[in-house]
């Protein structure tokens, strides 16, 4: 296949995310400015100014409206899609890194770093229909988990809000009394930090990747551990298949081991996986730095990967991709 | 661009008046009939412009005829490849998000900027291959045979690294590895931990490819593998090159290496060689084979390179 290769970001990715009907690409990155692209041909649509710190990820609503961001300037912005103009900023006490619509685009789950003498915490934030309704407070504040809290999304129904972070334990709360209900287990959960969380296209399950090299594959209601994914570099970006039972994931690279890397550029590339028989099915390769996102587009023909070259490839698959057999 | 000063109108609202004694060049203006005439005697002086339509490898080509600036006649040909993109079947509400203006950073945006552009490489997801297998090792009898098809040319190979046609033994630039390839022969896993350990434990700098609990890659194991699957071919004759051996060699199995120690002076072999192979049941079987074969009128020892215990 031939990527098309999207330049607009001058500092790394961080996060990439299409719309429900998958004619968007929306980029968030370091430099502030998210991003919006055609999904088709990489066409870039326009960008929303207006933050003043690296945006760490970004949920669109299902009409593809409304846009809403996450960013270490300590707001959380919405957007109006279609022109880029802001349509409300929430305001936090410290960066705010993980931000996710419920279904149904009422509710919104933002995550917030520790910072100084907050710790991290889990707001969820009501939206109103008409913007000018929007107010500031929080339907519900969640505190407790160590360490940064790298995503948190909400569970099949809005039920539950799923948390998963640097102290590498994934967390299942009531999204209504904001209790505790269930945590990973610590024995086959993940070691170091889990960097990325994804939801399968129908919310029964969700992949997580960590730091410690493996990817694993949970259910969402009962948190147990389904499936494991082993590679040898640490998992930044994990990505599920809607169409096809495939994992893909994405990495870097140890900082220790940047010295010694072989001279080869191009040659991070995002490892496909079975999902079922967790075996590797081949490596798509292309970046010139870490892959730090991922997400694929809802039809399952296409997907695309953002790096710390600040980079968007856009991947259309061969016909033969859909032909794959182990 | 004839070569023509055309006359300026402010805006095109503006009334004809070609007594305008203003000289400023523009683009040509569609009301001054005067020049729209000479245009026209200009023009049929070039050919037609043709557009060799798309072809099934997607290739369309349009020759257009010009005047350049001297006034010289120019033929441009333009060549583009028509891809299709993947066919996208998009709903109402997608159609009409594409014809949404451009807002932001995008708005000023001008046909030439190079944000979005296809990959000049065709990348494929590529299939992991089997262990054992790497991409470099199957590269790898490729190079040397390529090598060697120059005409025998002298092949310069280190034998601390293993790196062809850069630099001989004595001159390595990684002398430090002479070490690690001999304890890799006998016992690999202790001598690198002990190797490591001692090396933290002075409180040297110990590469992460040599501390404990690093792995190594396959590609340098197949390497060292391969060196110990290497055999070694005296009583050769003067005229004994590399292809000559890899020909005898090969029907054994795959070849990796072939070394034939050359001297410098007189340029003739200096009577012995190298053969690594791939397996070393090829290799055994190439011993038990070629040791004592008559060749170009001399009787082959082949053996071991270095003496083999297991």
């Amino acid at each position: 296949m031939r990527p098309i290769l999207m330049k607009g970001h001058e500092r790394p990715l961080t996060f990439l995310k299409y719309n429900r009907d998958g004619d968007l690409l929306f980029s968030c990155a370091k430099d502030h400015t998210p991003t919006v692209w055609f999904a088709d041909n990489g066409e870039r649509l326009g960008t929303y100014r207006g933050h003043n710190g690296a945006v760490w990820s970004c949920d669109v609503s299902r009409d593809s409206m409304r846009l809403i961001t996450g960013s270490a300037d300590q707001t959380v912005k919405l957007w109006n899609v279609q022109t880029g103009a802001q349509l409300y900023t929430f305001n936090f006490g410290s960066p705010a890194r993980s931000v996710d619509f419920s279904v149904g685009d009422k509710l919104a789950v933002i995550t917030t770093d520790p910072f100084m003498e907050l710790t991290s915490a889990i707001h969820v934030k009501r939206i109103a229909r008409d913007p000018t309704e929007q107010t500031e407070e929080s339907e519900l504040v969640i505190k407790g988990p160590q360490g940064r809290i790298n995503r948190a999304v909400w569970g099949p129904l809005n039920r539950t809000i799923v948390s998963a972070g640097e102290d590498a334990v994934i967390r299942i709360w009531d999204s209504e009394t904001g209790k505790l209900l269930r945590e990973a287990d610590k024995e086959s959960g993940h070691k170091k930090t889990i960097t990325s969380l994804t939801k399968s296209a129908d919310g029964s399950h969700f992949l997580t990747g960590s730091l410690d090299k493996s990817a694993k594959l949970w259910d969402t209601r009962s948190l147990t551990l389904i499936k494991t994914y082993v590679t040898e570099r640490p998992v930044n970006a994990v990505a599920m298949s809607p169409l096809l039972d495939h994992v893909v994931l994405g990495g870097g690279q140890d900082a220790s081991a940047v010295t010694t890397t072989d001279h080869r550029a191009g040659k991070f590339e995002a490892k496909f996986f079975d999902k079922i028989l967790q075996e590797e099915i081949g490596g798509v390769k292309g970046h010139f730095g870490p892959i730090n996102a991922l997400a694929f587009n809802p039809d399952g023909k296409s997907f695309s990967s953002g790096g710390e070259d600040g980079y968007v490839r856009l991947h259309h698959f061969d016909p033969d991709y859909f032909n794959i057999k182990i | 661009m004839y070569g023509v000063v055309h006359f300026t109108t402010g805006s095109l609202n503006m009334p004809i008046d070609k007594s305008d004694p203003n000289p400023n060049q523009s683009k040509a203006s569609k009301f001054r009939w005067g020049e729209l005439e000479e245009d026209d005697n200009l023009d049929f002086l070039l050919p037609p412009k043709e557009v060799i339509g798309t072809d099934e490898n997607g290739i369309k080509k349009v020759i257009e005829y010009k005047f350049n600036d001297e006034g010289n006649k120019v033929k441009i040909t333009t060549t583009t490849r028509v891809r299709k993109l993947a066919k996208a079947r998009l709903n109402r509400r997608a159609v009409e998000r594409r014809n949404w203006e451009k807002f932001g950073d995008a708005v000023h945006e001008d046909v030439g900027s190079r944000l979005t552009m296809v990959s000049t490489e065709e990348i494929i997801l590529e299939r992991p291959r089997a262990p054992g297998m790497k991409a470099e090792e199957i590269k790898v009898p490729g190079d040397s045979l390529a090598q060697l098809s120059k005409g025998g040319a002298v092949l310069m190979v280190c034998r601390t690294c293993g790196k062809k046609g850069d630099h001989w033994t004595s001159k390595c630039p990684y002398k430090d590895l002479a070490a690690p390839v001999e304890t890799f022969v006998d016992k690999p896993v202790a001598s690198e931990a002990s190797v490591a350990a001692s090396g933290s434990g002075k409180g040297a700098y110990v590469p992460p490819s040599m501390r404990a609990g690093a792995e190594r890659t396959a590609g340098s194991d197949m390497r060292r593998r391969n060196d110990e699957n290497s055999v070694r071919v005296t009583n050769l004759s003067e005229d004994t090159r590399e292809p000559d051996l890899l020909e005898l060699f090969r029907p054994f199995g795959a070849v990796t290496r072939v070394y034939v120690a050359m001297d410098q002076k007189t340029g003739t072999s200096r009577g012995f060689g190298f053969v690594n192979f791939v397996n070393r049941e090829d290799a055994q079987r190439a011993i038990n084979k070629l040791n004592g074969y008559g060749y170009d009128n001399l009787i082959l020892r082949v053996e071991w390179a270095t003496p083999r215990a297991n």
